[in-house]
């Protein structure tokens, strides 16, 4: 199987839909000329022209209303976000008008467009700059949420997401791009809505996605392999629609469920899976639901603060203890 | 007659692209612009309708059976007529919440509006929109939107489609004063016209955001200048209480669009007759009867009427068979909507998410 990198994993799902589907193209800032700011679009100004691959000013309402707009009559835009941080200005866009355009419209009009780019704590960027936003956007009735841990999955569900006839968040990660991976041959999509068991398990279910997956719960369930706890490891893939039957069914299986993401704690992705757990598996759960996130303060610059503000793997791992009344 | 035109002095190109609208102005001395007889009643009806039909939103209103926000049209009646009567069923319009006459204009049914209104299944939307979300695809009618400014983009972004295809259609865009100093507008018209798209924007200057007058919001009276900024074509219709003064102003707008792809920036001077909403008073400490009651006296409707009596192509018994017609029309409407059931419970739950 081929080994590419995130953002040629996402390169390769952008040209290949844009060469199959005319109706297809992507705007944002950088994304032509310069190549992208992360190099996502490499190429792709080269290969399809000015037409389909366009420079935007620094207008995130503007750009982000002109995708909406030409997508509610036929056209199926990729809009890039140079950050999901910068997503905030085109909020009103995104929320009342993507999402809520089907519905208010009594189906007249429905908006396939995807919005993407890097969202979550890079290195040092401080309160602005790292904010991870899917609870947010998981929120409303309308959209869906993805955020890909690997290069495979970001191929396979950007294709869908693109083809999907919904406004699709799709969510990376900065300090992913240059990670690679492999992927299949040729070929294929993965559906949203479906997560990935990565791990089978028996002591506890951990819930984890995008970066922190990679980067913090995957190394913290090898050492706690080395305590001898068996963890399960649940990938959603997509944040909205979520693989409610897959969690719960790890659940009913460990008895224990922690969650471990990158965002905030009220509100957070989190707090709606521990509830949907404890609807759906009270009589299962063997302890309460564990959760670990950022600390709830604005990211600060200094990075001994931002450290301890982020989940790490100690964090993780007394999560887990926690949950199996080891600590 | 004269089209009074304010020539933006700020760049050659559209000094030169006014120009060219001046030279419209040979047939402004048309007095009805060469337009037939059958458009110009036809015009009259489709005006009395709006009028009749918000006369008609406000007494159910008070009846209690319309809820929410609802905001009227009367007064501005020659603006949605003189506008629509510019373009093609092909073409988009897209406006804001003050939605009811542009939706007629555009075609829809005005018994489905009502209908709306009344939250009922048979409404443009099943009952999901309301007064301000009006909508419909088959009649390009992209919206009825509520949150200011939010459609100007969305406007934008139709007439990139229009491009991308290379078609020839346009989008008309209709917004408020007030919508010409949020962000949106700004952001928008700055990309429309760097990418040159077909869009052209009218401002339905009634004088009021809500209750704060242009000039109190505005550190620009002439809002159709704002376009300068954006090296944008613009234009002012000082008389927009004139059907055909509105529909010559959009129609070399619309022709130009198709010619060139290049966006313009309309401001078109109106009133209206009503509060901002039906939850507002008609005058009050931001407006004085008085000023209310010499407005009326450019009523759009009276207007066209003496246009056409002078021009004899129609008569008091024609005026008054109008209303006749009109009235018939009125009552259908109310008579569908009565006779329309609620949206099923079901209905909650879809157009959600599409397929």
């Amino acid at each position: 199987m081929p080994v590419v990198s995130f953002r040629e994993a996402l390169n390769q799902a952008m040209d290949e839909e844009m060469a199959r589907d005319e109706r297809v193209f992507l705007m944002g800032e950088e994304v032509a000329q310069y190549n992208g700011a992360y190099k996502v679009s490499q190429g792709l100004l080269a290969k399809y022209g000015p037409k389909r691959i366009i420079d935007t000013p620094i207008a995130e309402a503007g750009f982000t209303g002109i995708g909406i707009g030409s997508a509610m009559v036929g056209l199926r835009p990729i809009v890039e976000f140079m950050s999901w941080n910068f997503s905030l200005i085109a909020f009103d866009q995104i929320v009342n008008n993507a999402a809520k355009m089907l519905s208010m419209s009594g189906g007249n009009f429905n908006v396939p467009i995807v919005f993407r780019g890097p969202g979550g704590a890079a290195h040092n960027l401080a309160a602005t700059h790292s904010q991870s936003l899917e609870s947010l956007y998981a929120h409303f009735p309308g959209l869906k949420v993805v955020m890909p841990s690997n290069p495979r999955d970001a191929k396979g569900l950007l294709k869908t997401a693109i083809r999907d006839n919904n406004p699709v968040i799709f969510i990376e990660s900065e300090v992913m791009y240059g990670e690679k991976g492999e992927i299949p041959e040729g070929e294929y999509t993965i559906p949203l809505g479906a997560g990935e068991r990565m791990k089978e398990g028996n002591d506890v279910t951990i819930v984890s996605w995008s970066k922190i997956l990679q980067h913090i719960t995957l190394k913290a369930v090898g050492r706690l392999e080395e305590e001898g706890i068996s963890v399960e490891l649940i990938d959603p893939r997509t944040i909205r629609p979520m693989d409610w039957e897959l969690v719960f069914n790890s659940v009913k299986k460990t008895n224990r469920l922690v969650i471990v993401e990158e965002g905030w704690p009220f509100a957070g992705v989190g707090a709606q899976i521990s509830h949907e757990v404890s609807n759906h598996c009270f009589d299962y759960l063997d302890a309460p639901v564990e959760r670990v996130t950022q600390e709830d303060v604005p990211l600060p610059y200094a990075h001994n603060l931002e450290v301890a503000s982020l989940p790490n793997i100690q964090k993780v791992i007394r999560a887990v203890r926690k949950v199996m009344y080891r600590d | 007659m004269c089209l009074h035109i304010v020539i933006s002095e700020l760049t050659n190109n559209i000094l030169q692209s006014e120009m060219e609208t001046l030279k419209l102005t040979n047939i402004a001395e048309n007095h009805l612009l060469g337009l037939s007889p059958e458009i110009l009643l036809k015009w009259f009806d489709e005006m009395l309708l709006i009028r009749r039909f918000e006369e008609k939103c406000a007494q159910l209103y008070g009846m209690g059976k319309i809820g929410g926000f609802c905001h009227l049209y009367n007064g501005q009646e020659a603006i949605a007529t003189g506008s629509t009567g510019a373009i093609t069923p092909d073409d988009y319009v897209i406006t804001a919440y003050r939605d009811h006459g542009l939706a007629i204009s555009k075609g829809l049914d005005p018994r489905r509006i009502l209908a709306e209104l009344l939250g009922k299944s048979t409404g443009t939307t099943k009952g999901k929109g309301g007064s301000m979300h009006l909508f419909s695809r088959e009649h390009n009618f992209l919206g009825g939107h509520a949150i200011v400014g939010g459609h100007i983009p969305l406007a934008a972004g139709a007439a990139f489609a229009i491009k991308y295809r290379g078609e020839k259609r346009v989008c008309l865009c209709f917004m408020g004063d007030g919508a010409t100093n949020i962000g949106e507008f700004h952001e928008a018209l700055n990309l429309a016209a760097l990418w040159k798209l077909p869009v052209i924007y009218v401002i339905e200057n009634n004088k009021y955001g809500m209750a704060t007058a242009v000039e109190r919001a505005s550190a620009v009276d002439a809002l159709h200048l704002k376009a300068a900024a954006y090296n944008m074509r613009n234009q002012v219709v000082e008389d927009g209480h004139n059907v055909l003064k509105v529909y010559q102003a959009v129609k070399a707008a619309v022709d130009h669009a198709r010619k060139t792809y290049e966006p313009s920036l309309l401001e078109v001077q109106t009133f209206r007759y009503r509060g901002h909403s039906m939850s507002d008073p008609i005058h009050g400490p931001y407006r004085t009867k008085e000023e209310v009651e010499a407005q009326k006296k450019l009523d759009p409707i009276t207007v066209l009427m003496n246009i056409l009596s002078e021009a004899n192509l129609a008569s008091e018994e024609y005026f008054e068979s109008a209303e006749e017609r009109i009235k018939a029309i009125i009552d259908e409407c109310v008579t569908y909507t009565e006779n329309s059931p609620e949206p099923p419970l079901e209905e909650l739950y879809t157009d959600v998410y599409a397929e």
